[in-house]
Order: C-alpha cells, then sequence, then structure tokens
C-alpha cells in the first residue's frame, strides 16, 4: 500500500498517493478541476443521505422487513412460490455469473451463453415451438412484445387484439401500453366459467384481429378444453394465436405447438425464484417463420478457430443498440440470471420431478377445493372445470371479511369477488394446508 | 492453441487471468441434453383427460452432484467483475459489495405482491425509502420504481411524456429529438412510444449542436432525449440553454440515466432543467448485472409530471405505509411492481455510501476516466472527460483490439460506438479500479495496439475458446438443442 485509502466510497481502492500521481499524470491539482460543469448547475447542496457501516446497513434493512407479517401464503394469480432447492442458490451465486455482464465478448462469456442455450432448449420442449428468446421482463411485457409482433408479422393490416375478461389487470394495462404506440386497440372476449364462451369468441373473430391470447391454465386456476378448436378459428382469420402459460404448467398441460399455438408467453419464474414481490422471468416463445422479427436477445451455435462447438449471441441486427428505431424490441436488459435460475431449477427436477409438480398441482387443488366445500358456508370450486394449481371459492359472508379474518389466522388469500376469494396451493406445505382449512372452517360463519 | 500466445503475458510481473476449459470428446463442456435426457410419458398417472395433456415431456435429469459440475464449469468459463476489470463504456460495471446479496436473501422481504398494505409495511418501507433516496439524488420530485430496466424506464418517460401532452390538449406532438450519439434504446423507444424520431448532428466538440437542435424542434416536438454527461464522456455545458429551447417550444426534457454515476454529489438532473429521467439502479447503485439482468429502471419527473406516472404508488399517512394510483396514471407497464431483488440491493447500496461515499464514487469514476485516457496511446479525442472517454483505434479494427485486449486478461472496453469516433472503443472504468488495475488495463490497450494484423486477426488465444465466427452463427441460425439434433 501507498498511503492510507481516502476516505468516501468503501468501494474505490484509491490510497491518497494514488490520487496525487494520477492527478499529476493527468496534469490538474485537484478532482474537483476533472468537472466541467458550469457553476448554475453545480450541487452546492447535500443528499442529506446518512452512511451506514455494513453491519448497520443490513440490520437497517432487516430490521425493516422484519415489520411484514410472518403470514402463509395461498396466493397466486401471475406471481407463485414453489419451493427453490437449495443447490440453484449456490450455484447461480457463483459471482461469475452474478457479476457478468450482457455476452458481448463470447469467448469470455461460453459458460453464461451455454446455460442460456439451455435455456432456450428448454422452452422449446415445453412450448413444442421451434425458438424461444433468452428472456424478457416477465409474463406482463412478453404479451405486450407478442401484440407489437404480430402487428409486424401479419400480412395485412388490422386494429384488434382480442384478451380474455378476465386478465390481470396489470397485464391487461401493461399490453395497453406497449400497443399505444401502434394503431392496436385491446379488447375482452368473455369467458363462461373460467374459460373461453367459444362461441361468443368465434363471432367476436374477424379480418381485423391481429392477435388472440387464451391463458392455460387460466387467473382462475381453471384448464382449458378447447384450445385446438380456438387455434383452428383464430388462424382461420390469419391472427396470431398467442397462449400464456408457464413452464410447470406446460409439463403436463397440452403443448401449445399441437394446439396451433404462433407464440408462447408467460411467466417463466414459477421455477427457479421464490416469492420476491412480483420479480419475473418473460418466458417467450415462437415459430421459425418470425425469427427475423423476434424481440428480445438470442443464443445461437457457430464454431471457434479449433472448430469446436461454441455458443454467441446472434441475430443482433434485430437489436435496438444496431437497428435503433426499426429495432423489433427496445429491449436491452433482461432477466438472464432469472433464465439461468429456472434452467437449473427445471434441469434438477428433470421430466419427471417437473411432470410430478405438475400433477400435485392438479391433485392438490381440487383435493384443497373439496375440503373448503365441506365446510359450512363455503363452496368450492366455484367453477365446475378441472383446476390447476389454485381454485375460486364461493364464501357465504363478504369476501373481504373472510379474508382480513383468515390474515388474523395467519392466512393470505385474494379477494376476487364480494363474496369469492381465490386460494392457491402452490409451495404450501400438507401441513399448512391442514392448518388453512381449520381456519377457512372457523371465519366462514 | 498456443501458437499465438502473447509472449508478454505473465513475464513482467503482471497478473494474467486464464479461464477454465473443459473439453470432452473434442467439444467443450457437454450440454445438459447430453449428459442423460429421459423422455417421460405422461398419461399413465395423470389426473387429467388424455385431450388436455401432452404426450410426453423429453428433458435431462440430472442427480445435484452432475448438476454442480456443470454449473461450476460453466461458471467458471464466464468472466464476471469479480474476475477482473470490466471497461464496457455506458454499462457502468462496478464491483458488487456482497453484503447486499444477504440483504436480498433475507426470508421477509419474499412477500408475494398481491398481500395487503397492512401486511407488508416493511416492503413499502424501503420502497418508499429509495423513492425518496432517488428523488434526492436525481433532484426529482416524485419517483417511480415499476420499471424492471433501463430502457423499460425510458418507456415509461415517453409514455408519461404523451399522457402529458394529451392532457394539455397537445397531443398533435408526434416527434422525439435524439442525439446521434445517444443509446439506441433512446430511438427503439420513441418508436415503440409511436414517435417519429429525429436525429441531430453533435458539433464538432461532441455536443450538441444548438443550431442543428434550433433546427430540429417545432410544435411537433413531444421530447428531446439526452443524456449528460453524453456518450462521449463530455459534460453538455449549454444544459440550461438546451432546457430553456426545449421547454419554449412546448417539449419535455428527457435524462437518460446510463451516465449518472458520473455526476454523484456534483449535479442534479433536476437542477439542470430535466422534467424526467430513469436511473439505472443496477449500475449507478451496484447490484451485480446478472449476465444482462435483471437491472431496474425507476423514473423521477418533477411535480406536473407525478400524475401520469404508473400505477399504483407507495406513499405514507398516518395509517402507515399504502399504495395508491395517480390521478391521470399510465397503467402498468409491469405485471407487479418491478423488480424487487434488484431495488433492494440498490436501497443497501445508497444507505451504505450516504451523500459522502455517493459524492466520492463519482469522484473517484471521474478521477479514474481521465487518468485511464492520459495512460493509453491511442487518439481520445474531445475532453475532458467524466465518467468514460472514447479513444479511437486508427487502422485497426476496434473489434480485432477487443479479442486482443481478451489475451491480457481484461474485459475490453464497448467497441465502434458511438459511430461518430471511428474504431471507437468506449471506455469506462468506474471507481472500483485501482491505480494498478487502470496500468494494467493501459497496458493491454498498448500491447493490442503493438500488434500485427495476423496476431489482431487470430485473437484471443488464451480464453476459453478461440476467436468466435459469428457469421456463421447468423446465416445459419441453430438456436436449440432440438434444432442440433436435426442437423
Amino acid at each position: 500500500m501507498n498511503g492510507t485509502r481516502t476516505t468516501g466510497s468503501p468501494y474505490a481502492p484509491h490510497t491518497d498517493d494514488d490520487t496525487a500521481a494520477m492527478l499529476e499524470a493527468i496534469g490538474v491539482d485537484s478532482i474537483d478541476d476533472l468537472f466541467d460543469i458550469p457553476p448554475e448547475v453545480w450541487f452546492d447542496d447535500e443528499f442529506g443521505i446518512e452512511p451506514h457501516s455494513e453491519r448497520e446497513a443490513r440490520a437497517l434493512v432487516g430490521d425493516t422487513l422484519e415489520q411484514n407479517d410472518d403470514l402463509i401464503e395461498l396466493l397466486g394469480r401471475g406471481h407463485y412460490g414453489y419451493y427453490v432447492p437449495s443447490v440453484v442458490d449456490h450455484l447461480a451465486d457463483r459471482s461469475e455469473f452474478l457479476t457478468s455482464y450482457t455476452q458481448y465478448q463470447p469467448e469470455i462469456s461460453q459458460g453464461f451463453l451455454q446455460a442460456l442455450f439451455e435455456y432456450q432448449s428448454l422452452l422449446v420442449e415445453l412450448t413444442g415451438l421451434e425458438i424461444a428468446n433468452c428472456s424478457m421482463y416477465d409474463a406482463a411485457t412478453a404479451l405486450g412484445e407478442a401484440a407489437t409482433l404480430a402487428d409486424r408479422v401479419r400480412a395485412t393490416s388490422g386494429h384488434r387484439v382480442l384478451v380474455p375478461d378476465i386478465l390481470l389487470e396489470g397485464r391487461r394495462s401493461t399490453l395497453e401500453n406497449y400497443v399505444a404506440g401502434t394503431d392496436l386497440e385491446v379488447e375482452t372476449y368473455p369467458t363462461t366459467d373460467g374459460n373461453v364462451d367459444v362461441d361468443s369468441l368465434e363471432t367476436a373473430l374477424d379480418e381485423d384481429v391481429v392477435m388472440c391470447y387464451v391463458e392455460n391454465p387460466t387467473v382462475r386456476g381453471t384448464i382449458e378444453e378447447n384450445l385446438a378448436d380456438i387455434g383452428s378459428s383464430v388462424n382461420e382469420v390469419d391472427a396470431l394465436y398467442v397462449i400464456g402459460s408457464d413452464p410447470i404448467a406446460l409439463s403436463l398441460l397440452q403443448r401449445p405447438a399441437d394446439v396451433g399455438a404462433d407464440v408462447v408467453i408467460g411467466d417463466a419464474s414459477v421455477l427457479g425464484l421464490p416469492t420476491s414481490y412480483g420479480m419475473g422471468l418473460g418466458l417467450f416463445a415462437t415459430r421459425e417463420r418470425y425469427l427475423r422479427q423476434v424481440p428480445g436477445r438470442l443464443v445461437g451455435v457457430s464454431e471457434d478457430q479449433s472448430d469446436r462447438r461454441v455458443f454467441t449471441l446472434t441475430l443482433q441486427t434485430r437489436e435496438q443498440h444496431i437497428r435503433r428505431e426499426r429495432a423489433t424490441s427496445n429491449i436491452c436488459t433482461n432477466q438472464a440470471w432469472v433464465a439461468l435460475r429456472t434452467a437449473m431449477h427445471a434441469a434438477y427436477l428433470g421430466p419427471s420431478g417437473l411432470a410430478d409438480l405438475a400433477t400435485r398441482g392438479v391433485r392438490k387443488a381440487e383435493a384443497v377445493a373439496e375440503q373448503l366445500d365441506d365446510i359450512d358456508g363455503v363452496e368450492a370450486p366455484v367453477h365446475d372445470r378441472r383446476h390447476f394449481r389454485e381454485f375460486v371459492a364461493r364464501v357465504d359472508r363478504p369476501a373481504k371479511a373472510v379474508a382480513g379474518d383468515l390474515e388474523e389466522h395467519g392466512y393470505a388469500v385474494h379477494v376476487v369477488g364480494d363474496h369469492e376469494i381465490q386460494c392457491c396451493i402452490a409451495g404450501v406445505s400438507d401441513e399448512d394446508i391442514d392448518g388453512f382449512v381449520a381456519a377457512v372452517t372457523e371465519v366462514a360463519r | 492453441m498456443t501458437e499465438h500466445a502473447p509472449e508478454a503475458a505473465g513475464e513482467n510481473g503482471e497478473t494474467y487471468f486464464d479461464q477454465a476449459r473443459y473439453v470432452t470428446d473434442g467439444q467443450y463442456e457437454p450440454l445438459l441434453s447430453e449428459k442423460n435426457t429421459t423422455r417421460v410419458a405422461i398419461d399413465d398417472d395423470s389426473p387429467l383427460p388424455d385431450d388436455l395433456t401432452r404426450d410426453s415431456l423429453e428433458l435431462p435429469s440430472l442427480s445435484e452432484p452432475e448438476l454442480a459440475r456443470h454449473y461450476t464449469r460453466l461458471s467458471q468459463m464466464v468472466y464476471g467483475i469479480d474476475n477482473g476489470p470490466y471497461p464496457l463504456g455506458s454499462c457502468t460495471m462496478k464491483y458488487n459489495p456482497k453484503f447486499t446479496e444477504d440483504v436480498a436473501a433475507l426470508e421477509s422481504g419474499a412477500v408475494h405482491p398481491d398481500r395487503s398494505p397492512e401486511t407488508i409495511q416493511g416492503t413499502l418501507e424501503i420502497l418508499y425509502r429509495l423513492q425518496d433516496y432517488l428523488g434526492r439524488i436525481g433532484g426529482m420530485d416524485a419517483v417511480t420504481l415499476q420499471p424492471p430496466a433501463g430502457a423499460a424506464g425510458e418507456f415509461v418517460g415517453i409514455r408519461v411524456a404523451t399522457a402529458y401532452h394529451e392532457h394539455n390538449g397537445e397531443g398533435h406532438r408526434d416527434e422525439v429529438i435524439i442525439p446521434e450519439s445517444a443509446h439506441g434504446t433512446n430511438f427503439a423507444t420513441a418508436a415503440l412510444g409511436g414517435y417519429d424520431v429525429v436525429t441531430i448532428p453533435s458539433d464538432e466538440d461532441g455536443r450538441v449542436d444548438l443550431e442543428a437542435l434550433e433546427a430540429a424542434l417545432s410544435e411537433n416536438t413531444a421530447a428531446l432525449m439526452l443524456t449528460n454527461p453524453n456518450t462521449l464522456g463530455l459534460f453538455e455545458g449549454d444544459i440550461q440553454e438546451i432546457a430553456a429551447m426545449v421547454h419554449d417550444a412546448g417539449g419535455l426534457l428527457y435524462y437518460d440515466g446510463a451516465n449518472l454515476n458520473a455526476l454523484l454529489g456534483r449535479a442534479r438532473p433536476g437542477d439542470m432543467g430535466f422534467d424526467v429521467m430513469h436511473y439505472n439502479v443496477h449500475k449507478t447503485f451496484a447490484t451485480p448485472h446478472g449476465g444482462g439482468g435483471p437491472g431496474a429502471g425507476p423514473v423521477g419527473v418533477v411535480d406536473e409530471l407525478a400524475p401520469f406516472l404508473p400505477k399504483p404508488r407507495v406513499r405514507h399517512s398516518d395509517e402507515g405505509y399504502e399504495l395508491f394510483d395517480p390521478d391521470h396514471s399510465i397503467g402498468h407497464v409491469h405485471g407487479f411492481q418491478g423488480n424487487w431483488l434488484v431495488l433492494v440491493k440498490a436501497f443497501a447500496y445508497i444507505a451504505r455510501l450516504g451523500d459522502e461515499g455517493l459524492t466520492d464514487a463519482g469522484a473517484k469514476a471521474v478521477l479514474n476516466a481521465n487518468y485511464l485516457a492520459s495512460q493509453i496511446d491511442y487518439e481520445v479525442p474531445y475532453g475532458p472527460f467524466h465518467h468514460e472517454f472514447v479513444a479511437s483505434a486508427g487502422n485497426q479494427d476496434a473489434a480485432d483490439v477487443a479479442k486482443r485486449m481478451l489475451d491480457f486478461g481484461v474485459h475490453p472496453p464497448t467497441t465502434k460506438w458511438p459511430e461518430i469516433v471511428p474504431e471507437a472503443l468506449m471506455t469506462e472504468p468506474t471507481e472500483v479500479e485501482s491505480k494498478e488495475t487502470l496500468d494494467r488495463l493501459a497496458e493491454a490497450f498498448g500491447h493490442a495496439q503493438a500488434s500485427d494484423d495476423e496476431t489482431l486477426e487470430t485473437a484471443p488465444n488464451r480464453t476459453a475458446v478461440g476467436r468466435i465466427d459469428q457469421t456463421s452463427a447468423a446465416r445459419n441460425p441453430r438456436l436449440s438443442w432440438q434444432a442440433l439434433e436435426d442437423e
């Protein structure tokens, strides 16, 4: 060490001697001389932000978060808290992964590129479509990207984007923001008992529709029964058929490619990411014919000088840093590290583990609904459908009061109607389910 | 693999970083699918009828030890900021303090976004206090944390500008002005928002050409998107005049926060006349970039624009922290509330540094950029520099220079951009690099500059794999292991 480290940022390694030598090399007297900021906009004040030691900063966050109530969450509707094995945390937290950037220099980024290639391949198997990008922000933004893709690739112009009337507000609103700069209009089609009302949808379909969006499972936890019929109706008017799902559901439910899907979007963070206040991982897969119009980053195979198989970001001429205002999307930073976690979790479970997890999602949801149905003052499930992971229950008392009382007992559920609550079993232990059923029994009347 | 190994490597006491490589049967580390892939039939034990399920699922299945080795090997073929310097211009690759990872892993922070506000007061308090911190640092009146990345923040800024103009009966404004040296996301974002992009050139000093700006401004101008210091690392000294010109034309001034690190504690976008800005918390506030994300791109606005921000927002009342929808909100730009794990790390980082630390970070970043610029022999036009500088590789190909620098164990700068400098090497060392590391970076520049054509064209030779043919990857796209199997 040449001299002592200067105070200030604890992560700036300069000693006083270093700073002096550097200033001399540059040919100025002080660091302030390097700032050619006019005096009128020079900031003379202070932010008023107190510094903390590392120990204090950790305690500050820890103590603040301690104020959160410790509740058993039976919450779903687009964000799920499945258990993530420890090995995923430990491997994904390796600092080479965590502290790297976008793989602009592939020769020193092979490991991450291969992991993203493996993630893309996982989605190809799950969706049956030919290509998947290496992640978007979340399901809502991926839905927005699907609409702008539909607008670009459709041979004839059109204005209508159809979505179910039960679509989550966050998804619908994000979609509306994405299409605000186009001529597209978002319209809803009706659902019956949680699923697409096929007759009404067919009536709504015409040549002016550029995209039709269907979710499976739906936001109310029901499983769609007419995906193939819907697909042929949508394709008849030359609209893009977009299905929303997730990797766990796709491990069991119909393969989107088999029912005519052109694009699959969704939130892939059901694998790899525990509950994290809505942080997601946008899944985006589509057909090869749309390759040059796909938004986001793609990892492809190439060769190095020894003719060995290597990986690299590819088709970057679609991207904003090259194509600017003619890019397929403005996305730059994506969710690469979450995609890495998702691939790890999927590889850990393997095909039978994934199928088992999905199967449990059906069995357990139906079993818990049955248990609630036996309680006086509760009817479950409300919809006479097959369910995945979650279901809606009707309660005699006002739903808000029931949910409030359940909170007092340590359980969180959604309120989805004046007399409707929604319960999700993802990541909830059998023991906690027993406690929940007992609590509902107590508060339902 | 050794025919062009740099003769100087390690000989003069320098430290070089060599990556691990794993070769099996002539290929590098096998794909997951090549280790153990199994197909399971779905029908046998399914609780659903056949017509609602897929037939089978074919995926890799690895034991935990196999998984651990696969990903450990892959990680050893990745270069991160913990491996060495990462001077990618405009990307602000700083060392990420380790304690913030522990902060983000706190179990009480792992809550569902639909929890009732009364039961997640701690989470909401962190978000509220981060909004407050960011407002102070940027000189902005109101902040939303929802955008999950910088480009997503730009989109919020553009949507807010549209909503503001429409609210004031100025919906005809359909042009966004952007300097030619701006980040590519600016152009793409404006286009996504439905705007015509009007590009203006830089003047001979590398700054906004005021005459060109005057000519571009009109009653159709919705906004000017600008970053200051700009991508050449130069401070736009005429910023107050620029702001007045844009405001006189009825437009809004948008600040791209990608370069905020250089200004910390010395100047604030709000004080310069910017109406709306995004913060790249993953850059300025040192949260890990995770191989390209997640990031977070909070947006700050002046009071007049606050009613248009995305919903919901966090506020504080006598009852505690609560969510509310701004009066004329543009709605949602994310399904939920953005990238929490990144936001909580940024909060912890800002709390750790405080006023003095933040100001010092900006100062040292500027010191480092100017020092490194003074130590390399490539031509560095313009100046003086703030956080970054753009050198020109002259007669050499900047991409080759970058590959050659890899041989010396460092990450190279951003190349070939901005285009106003020929064969650009856009370099941003950040404040976390020591003088010793900067000297090593300067040496790597020097070695590359002294390399002959053949050495440049065949570099790198000390990396885990050799020079990659990117043209063939684009010409013959193979984007999944399924595509490889079909060959």
